[in-house]
């Protein structure tokens, strides 16, 4: 018990002292998950709606890939991305510009984005599916355009669509093999929260990865209460 | 009433799952005019109201509207939204009542229309309720607003699936007034579909029996009522049980 108080008085004093390691980590966890966030919202949230939304031929295969996706481990798909951008991989040798490289930010962004985006398209779906079909009819009969009806119906499934991104944003923020494998934990550069606290906690730190990790439980439980906020003024 | 009729259906039919559920030989529906289509459930008379909104479209046959010829995929939106309907159950938008009514008028850019609204809104007894949330709603509030939603677009055809059941006299006495009152002074063409024959009776200037997905009769209000031609009118303006 001891140690857990220890750990937790050095973490606060850190944070308040502005430990530039401590604060460095923290910056770069929620640079690398807010934009894997947000390149999971765009792309997610419309495929979301459209598959949720539409009939057309596929659509049945595309909902089991989503699931498939959804339900996929994070180290399989960091494995993948390595594979993808490593100099022997499948993109690592053509050396494009746009082509992340290994052990670097936007590698681990593709990483969390791969994961993410599965999560936010399935959720979403699941939230547009829920909305009365009937509304969707009355919406047509009062001459919105498809666009319209699926902004609406949208508008409708908020709740749901914040569950969304919630569940996106958890699932990378707190995920470790995907980010440890394409970004390898390199102090200043690709050490996130997640990597720090293995790495701390290898090196018998346990106040420093106690520190870490109620910073972690301090952003989900500060989304958390953001998220039932909204939830009930939506109510 | 024009010459031209604003719908022209011919030998229109529309099957769901192989079973048809529409088959109107001939029907015109003039501007400026309230029809009434009776008949008993399963006859068709929703169905009809969909093809006249163009959310759904004919299997065979020809629809015009205008002297369009209604497909799907070619009906132009300005024409799609001279046209509305109100549901028998309001579907209504999980925001205030003012969002609600405003919300075709938002779809349409338009600001204009926000005038007219106030208008609306008291005649229809829902100012003190503009900031009340839909989901507070009665029934006959609800479908007020479903009125009032539709009525603020000043459509050019309003349809009306069913629009007062289940609603109490006060609600139903209210809404067949506006709806009159938008087809006179407006000039509004109202498709009304109703179980109600006294409905029907009071609000509609001609009256059409639809069976089986058939037009049996159609006819002005009064002749509908005193002296049909096919026995099976007789009997539904009396009450029996016909199929």
């Amino acid at each position: 018990m001891g140690i857990v108080w220890k750990g937790l008085v050095e973490s606060l004093r850190l944070l308040l002292a502005g430990d530039p390691y401590l604060w460095g980590i923290i910056l770069l966890s929620a640079r690398v998950s807010g934009v894997a966030l947000l390149i999971s919202a765009i792309v997610g949230i419309p495929l979301g709606a459209l598959i949720g939304l539409t009939h057309f031929p596929g659509r049945r295969v595309m909902q089991a890939l989503v699931y498939t996706g959804m339900g996929f481990p994070p180290v399989v798909i960091g494995l993948a991305v390595y594979l993808l951008l490593s100099r022997n991989g499948i993109l690592g040798p053509l050396n494009w510009s746009w082509v992340p490289q290994l052990f670097t930010v936007p590698a681990m962004i593709l990483a969390q984005v791969i994961i993410a985006t599965p999560l936010i398209i399935g959720y979403t779906m699941a939230a547009v599916s829920e909305v009365d079909v009937n509304l969707r009819l009355q919406l047509r009969a009062l001459g919105a355009t498809p666009r319209q009806i699926t902004w609406t119906v949208l508008q409708e499934a908020r709740q749901g669509v914040i569950v969304a991104l919630v569940g996106g944003l958890g699932s990378i923020i707190s995920e470790i093999g995907a980010v440890m494998m394409v970004g390898g934990n390199i102090e200043g550069s690709t050490r996130v929260l997640t990597t720090a606290i293995l790495l701390e906690t290898r090196r018998g730190n346990f106040d420093f990865a106690i520190g870490l990790g109620m910073v972690l439980l301090a952003i989900s439980f500060s989304v958390n209460f953001i998220v039932a906020q909204f939830q009930r003024k939506g109510q | 009433m024009t010459a031209t009729p604003l719908y022209t259906l011919r030998h229109v039919t529309k099957s769901y799952a192989g079973r048809t559920v529409l088959n109107v030989d001939a029907l015109d529906i003039h501007r400026g005019e309230i029809l009434a289509i009776v008949g008993p459930s399963g006859a068709g008379k929703s169905t009809l109201l969909r093809l006249l909104n163009f959310l759904e479209f004919p299997d065979s046959g020809t629809l015009s509207y205008r002297g369009h010829t209604v497909q799907p995929n070619n009906v132009p939106l300005s024409l799609r939204r001279e046209v509305t309907t109100v549901f028998q159950r309001p579907a209504l938008l999980s925001t205030n009542v003012w969002r609600n009514v405003t919300y075709g008028l938002r779809l349409r850019g338009e600001r204009d229309g926000k005038a007219n609204m106030q208008a609306v809104m008291e005649r229809l007894g829902l100012t003190a309720l503009g900031r009340a949330p839909a989901r507070t709603l009665s029934g006959g509030e609800a479908q007020r607003v479903a009125l009032a939603r539709a009525m603020v677009l000043d459509p050019t055809v309003l349809l009306l699936d069913e629009p007062t059941a289940n609603l109490d006299p006060y609600n139903v006495g209210l809404i067949e007034t506006v709806v009159a009152e938008l087809n006179h002074e407006r000039g509004c063409t109202v498709v009304l579909v109703t179980h109600n024959v006294f409905q029907a009776r009071r609000l509609a200037g001609r009256v059409a029996l639809l069976l089986g997905g058939h037009i049996v009769e159609i006819a002005d209000t009064h002749t509908f009522f005193e002296s049909p031609r096919d026995p099976r009118t007789a009997a539904f303006v009396n009450g029996e049980m016909v199929y």
